[in-house]
């Protein structure tokens, strides 16, 4: 079972990219746990959602000690590092996580998913970045069943943006690189 | 059938949907307020009528007038609000009407927060309203269990001609699993019972005064005497060699599991006991567990003990009945297992003092 936190401003896509995740595990037969956390700040403020991901029945949705962050920004890094098991992931948006000292009993992929998705020409795709080098860097998926499940979860809403898959796959690609 | 990824408040409200619900009158409040926004486009789908009152008092009040129409119907709360629906629902039982009543349990006395807790347990199992009633109580644990219960919850109101709760709580109603739906259900609204205009047939009054009838106290103790006895639900686990049971209902069972699972990895014999109904209590679950238990300890997202009553009386105080609150800090499952070592540890002090 993996456990998963994925943090980052309110309007980052911190709470999609969650979402994103649990749906394609749900849809390649993963037992799966989402829960929010939207702080009682107004927008802007901290959100994060808590993911449990496994092959039988996910007991207890919460948990305190995480397997992979995805970190959107460097207040997420300052909350949640400490709680991360030794030889356990973080993935840090490095646009905006800078200077920050990591520790050296986990793994981390700097992954400058703000700049990457700008450069995409998809601003709001940041976050689908951030969740391709989280698949990259975990091995949870193969990254093209992965990239697969994302166009069919978006295409079932009837708004599938090619530039998603796109942000997607370069984020893996940056997590593979590492 | 596949699974569908839902939020515990949009499963709970397409699962009334299914049952055959097809009105709803309420008020907004976090952390149920889903219920509400999914409700209002989704019941006009299905010629049901969703109506935003002004108050939860006159929500709960256009649920007892739908109610004695015929159609199943249901209102929701939380918090201040669960208390502003008390008076009606004590007229709806008063009036044998069927209906479902979700109460989305939230912090704190007063407005309190907003997160999880499992404070309204007296409220929701004693009748909160006045007068000589209860509701049959469901905890759900889990999204699909919120599913599942609702469809029960519609089918035992009418059943019993009684309220009925689903007493669910911020975590649970906020979280997201995957979850299969059961078929639609289509419920036909021209009961024996309901009123409907005479149209050339008998006259037929819903009422909340119940003077008509002779043995009016032996009448409501028999009702709800036979409900105690048929509504028992319950799950336990590994209760039957258990030296300490877990004793926690809703999203603490949760945790709870998982400090058994811990446990008895260990070597404790920890168990648990999860109760499903919380009115009637499962009294008859306690026939399962180990005749040589030490002690209970129960599992409350709340500031005072309050299930560690029940449990109480369920084992006629011949056990060592122990809490263990959280709520503003979630208990993590670890610090369960050592509070019930604990608990065996010192038991065995008092035993070795007695020799």
């Amino acid at each position: 079972m993996l456990s998963v936190t994925c943090a980052g401003f309110g309007g980052q896509g911190v709470l999609t990219a969650g979402l994103l995740l649990a749906n394609v595990s749900m849809v390649y037969g993963k037992k799966i746990t989402w829960v929010p956390s939207y702080g009682s700040e107004m927008r802007g403020g901290t959100a994060s959602c808590h993911l449990r991901i496994g092959d039988s029945e996910i007991l207890n949705p919460f948990f305190s000690s995480i397997d992979t962050l995805i970190a959107m920004n460097e207040e997420s890094v300052d909350s949640f590092q400490e709680k991360v098991v030794t030889g356990g992931v973080i993935i840090a948006n490095s646009t905006l996580v800078k200077n920050k000292t990591f520790r050296d009993d986990i793994r981390v992929a700097e992954v400058a998913a703000t700049a990457i998705s700008a450069e995409l020409d998809n601003p709001r795709g940041a976050n689908i970045v951030m969740l391709g080098a989280a698949i990259g860097a975990t091995g949870l998926f193969p990254v093209e069943d992965f990239a697969d499940g994302i166009d069919a979860y978006f295409g079932k809403k009837g708004r599938n943006n090619p530039l998603n898959r796109e942000c997607f796959m370069r984020g893996a690609q940056a997590a593979l690189d590492l | 059938m596949s699974y569908r990824l839902m939020k515990g408040n949009d499963a709970l409200a397409e699962a009334a949907v299914r049952a055959g619900c097809r009105f709803f009158g309420g008020y907004p409040i976090t952390p149920q307020s889903e219920i509400l926004e999914y409700l209002s486009s989704r019941l006009p789908e299905v010629g049901g009528t969703f109506l935003q009152a002004e108050s939860e008092l006159s929500g709960i009040n256009m649920v007892y007038g739908a109610a004695a129409a015929g159609f199943r119907a249901m209102t929701s709360s939380s918090g201040p609000g669960f208390s502003l629906l008390q008076e009606g629902i004590s007229y709806i039982a008063s009036a044998e009407l069927p209906a479902v009543i979700v109460d989305v349990q939230r912090y704190g006395s007063g407005l309190g927060d907003i997160f999880q807790a499992q404070s309204d347990y007296h409220q929701a199992t004693r009748g909160g309203g006045h007068g000589d009633y209860r509701m049959l109580v469901f905890a759900p644990s889990s999204v699909q269990e919120s599913v599942d219960l609702m469809g029960l919850a519609f089918d035992k109101a009418e059943q019993y001609r009684n309220p009925c709760l689903i007493l669910s709580d911020a975590s649970i109603a906020q979280m997201m699993e995957p979850v299969k739906l059961p078929e639609m259900q289509e419920v036909d609204p021209d009961k024996p019972w309901a009123a409907k205009g005479k149209n050339g047939g008998d006259f037929k009054r819903i009422t909340s005064t119940m003077y008509y009838i002779e043995d009016f106290d032996g009448y409501i103790k028999a009702k709800f005497d036979s409900m105690a006895a048929a509504e028992q639900r319950w799950e336990n686990v590994e209760v039957e060699d258990a030296d300490i049971v877990l004793v926690a209902y809703g999203i603490s069972s949760r945790i709870c599991k998982e400090a058994v699972a811990i446990a008895r990895s260990r070597g404790i014999r920890l168990g648990l006991l999860r109760p499903i109904t919380l009115w009637p209590f499962p009294t008859n679950a306690f026939k399962e567990v180990n005749s040589e238990v030490k002690a209970y300890l129960t599992v409350e997202l709340s500031a005072l003990p309050k299930l560690e009553d029940d449990v109480k009386i369920a084992c006629e105080m011949k056990t060592p009945v122990k809490h263990f609150l959280g709520g503003a800090n979630i208990p993590e499952s670890s610090a369960i297992v050592e509070e019930a070592v604990s608990i065996l540890n010192s038991r065995e002090e008092v035993s070795w003092l007695k020799n």
